[in-house]
């Protein structure tokens, strides 16, 4: 047993940070959220080329997956760094096409694994939206045991995280695969996207920890920093534990999926369910011990704080996991 | 990253589930918080010491195996999986042990450590004074120097199993200095609780239970073998061990994942005796159903991330074969644990509904009053070996680096 990221994947995520720490991610997210997708789409490219893009999809289609445990180390610094767009359905769309489809996946994949391809997925167990549909070069949906891709997608609906955008696919379109084939594969999917969502959940709670940590040593009140009080520390200690916490099981989820263990959904719900909470957590000490700046849409702040709010229940809200880590 | 288990580590697993099948007592020991029952864990002790189960960790000659820690991790979770009794002797292996391994001498582990590991010297910690809880090192009982050893006078408190053990090890202030900060001129030492000048007044805990002790020291006589370490370095030589009272070793992922499987067998249970289906609502005795199902899945949340957590620390390069999770990041451990274990166990009392409320011993008592005994246990976490606010003290200043401040 040896329960730790190797060197090899230590170093793709220290790689993968010091390309998003030079990525101006927080400009590409305002821009996301004005429907300007330039910008977010560069940033997709540029993950592409670190192969973050093909990390899900299998080698026959050109990509290096399934790898979830390197999914993981990716897309938890693309949460820290808020980078914009549909990660969780990208892999979850991988997951299902390479699984159901041949002929659309021969299409799609080796587009998505380079980061050319944005695409998005509305299913059951994610809600009626497909998230960022406007930014897509294509919108699938999964209706009952059938797959489609979908002819477009409705208005985007404004939401808490102006840089999500929630669209609903139109129906019709092209029907792609049938059967309970498609229902299980879906079901995998589903797992898949909440493993990537819970992963985005913990970046962006060590994001908002990393910058309230920064803020409470320079803020001074009463002559001292406001780091020094021990409300502020223990509110932050609470934060990092939940944090630390939710980390393992993150990769034992993982683990889990790369080796299609029998508890993999109850091992995904665990994840999702406690890195969920914990970036909410992360959130609200964050929005609590700036005071009043952090409320600003202004701020950069706010773009982890409304994120970790929409991840929490993106793919799973904490109850319907919670039964699933009891059915499992 | 993985986590299968070696060709070994399996052996080891397997050994350790079927020796403890066939030796685990037919029916649960009485609380070791009793007289009779400090008795029947005593001689539990020794039949895991004639099965060499007693302290894996340690090595053969003390009576070890010489295992790792990932070793050690699966014996306590098929220990606690197999409803094995607690551990009388938790103390001296999980808190004193370590300290001699690292500042004892060859002739005070050969001495001190294979009785240890048979059950015959059960030891008690004695650390806080009436004035001296969290400020530990603001304590004022004395080591006095005598000729061949020392003179302790004062008086400990809070000293958990001293009721019923038969020696104790803790810190006495043996140097003053002036001006020097309180931590300096302490020593750690070792002293027999049936020593002439000791006298022993057990304190019954929030159930009224025997748990632990006030002790009063008057000029009691511990030679010079006895003292840890060098004379007025007892802080230091106390801390280097303390991650091991807060983390990992004092409270194993073991006891939690195996208290989550009895918690989800009691929903279950609950749950068939309602008839299945009905998923909202509360039931005639106000159980909140999908309220309580959320906990239960958190109980099982709580206890598979401190259980992958430790499978984490044992695979970090500097994990030792005897205490990981050592430093500040034990702080993270004693928060989580403690705070798991109460909320577990609430959780189970408010399953039980009417029946929650009867102490173990009462004739109806769920779960041979386990919940309960379990409950009343799982309350003192937060407060022992370092409450949870000093933990999140040290979390704060250690692995944040937020500004140190006099508390």
């Amino acid at each position: 047993m040896e329960f730790l990221l190797d060197r090899a994947q230590g170093e793709f995520g220290r790689s993968v940070d010091r390309m998003l720490g030079g990525a101006r991610t927080a400009e590409a997210v305002r821009a996301w959220a004005q429907g300007d997708h330039g910008p977010g789409r560069a940033l997709w490219e540029r993950l592409g080329g670190v192969g973050v893009t093909a990390l899900a999809v299998p080698e026959t289609y050109d990509g290096v997956g399934p790898l979830p445990v390197e999914l993981a180390v990716a897309y938890v610094e693309s949460g820290r760094h808020a980078v914009p767009g549909p990660l969780a359905e990208t892999a979850a769309v991988a997951v299902l096409l390479a699984a159901t489809a041949a002929p659309a996946a021969r299409r799609w994949l080796p587009r998505i694994a380079s980061g050319q391809a944005l695409v998005t997925l509305a299913a059951a167990d994610g809600g009626p939206y497909a998230l960022d549909a406007d930014a897509a070069d294509a919108v699938f949906a999964v209706e009952g045991e059938e797959l489609w891709l979908a002819p477009g997608h409705g208005p985007v609906q404004p939401s808490f995280d102006p840089a999500r955008r929630l669209a609903r696919p139109l129906s019709g379109g092209e029907l792609l695969a049938g059967g309970p084939a498609v229902a299980e594969a879906a079901e995998r999917a589903a797992d898949w996207a909440a493993f990537a969502t819970a992963a985005q959940s913990l970046g962006t709670g060590l994001a908002l920890l990393e910058r309230t940590v920064a803020y409470v040593k320079a803020r001074r009140q009463f002559g001292r920093a406001v780091g020094s009080f021990q409300a502020v520390k223990h509110r932050l200690a609470d934060v990092l534990i939940g944090l630390e916490f939710a980390r393992p099981l993150l990769y034992g989820a993982a683990v889990a999926l790369a080796s299609g263990a029998a508890s993999t959904r109850a091992e995904v719900a665990a994840a999702k369910v406690a890195a969920g909470e914990a970036g909410y957590a992360a959130a609200r000490a964050a929005l609590q011990l700036h005071g009043a700046i952090g409320y600003t849409d202004e701020f950069d702040l706010s773009l982890w704080i409304r994120r970790a709010r929409a991840l929490r229940s993106a793919w799973g809200t904490p109850s319907v996991c919670r039964a699933r880590v009891l059915a499992g | 990253m993985d986590l299968e288990l070696t060709e070994r580590q399996r052996a080891f697993r397997d050994e350790a589930r079927r020796w403890l099948a066939a030796h685990i007592p037919a029916v649960p020991l009485p609380s070791l918080e009793t007289a009779e029952g400090f008795a029947a864990h005593r001689a539990w002790e020794r039949t895991l010491a004639e099965g060499r189960w007693s302290a894996v960790t340690w090595p053969e000659e003390y009576g070890g195996r010489g295992a790792s820690l990932v070793e050690w991790l699966l014996f306590e979770e098929e220990y606690y999986a197999a409803g094995a009794p607690g551990r009388v002797s938790q103390n001296g292996i999980s808190l004193l042990a370590p300290t001699l391994f690292a500042h004892g001498t060859a002739a005070q582990r050969a001495r001190v450590l294979p009785p240890m590991a048979r059950g015959e010297v059960i030891w008690a910690q004695a650390w806080s004074e009436p004035e001296s809880g969290s400020d530990l090192a603001s304590l004022r009982s004395t080591a006095r120097r005598a000729d061949g050893g020392w003179l302790l006078t004062g008086q400990k408190t809070w000293s958990s199993r001293a009721a019923f053990a038969d020696r104790a090890f803790g810190l006495f202030r043996s140097h003053r200095e002036e001006g020097a900060p309180p931590h300096r001129g302490l020593t750690y030492l070792m002293f027999p609780l049936g020593a002439p000048g000791v006298t022993v007044r057990p304190i019954g805990r929030l159930d009224g239970k025997p748990a632990f002790a006030e002790l009063f020291l008057d000029e009691v006589f511990v030679p010079d073998e006895d003292v840890i370490g060098e004379p007025g370095q007892g802080w230091r030589v106390a801390m280097s061990t303390a991650g091991n009272e807060r983390g990992l070793t004092l409270r194993s992922p073991g006891r939690f994942t195996a208290a989550a499987r009895r918690l989800v067998a009691l929903w279950r249970e609950r749950a068939a005796d309602r008839g299945a289906g009905d998923d909202a609502g509360c039931d005639d005795a106000g159980r909140d159903d999908a309220g309580l199902r959320d906990r239960v899945a958190d109980a099982v949340i709580g206890a598979r991330a401190y259980e992958l957590f430790a499978y984490a620390s044992a695979a970090r390069p500097e994990a030792g074969s005897a205490g990981a999770a050592t430093g500040a990041e034990s702080s993270l451990n004693k928060v989580f644990w403690s705070e798991l274990d109460i909320a577990l166990h609430e959780t189970a009392l408010d399953l039980l509904g009417p029946v929650g409320e009867l102490a173990d011993g009462a004739a109806e008592a769920a779960g041979d009053g386990g919940w309960a005994d379990g409950y009343t246990f799982a309350l003192a976490g937060p407060i022992y070996a370092g409450t949870n606010e000093i933990q999140r003290d040290l979390i704060a200043e250690r692995l944040l680096g937020l500004p140190r401040e006099r508390r």
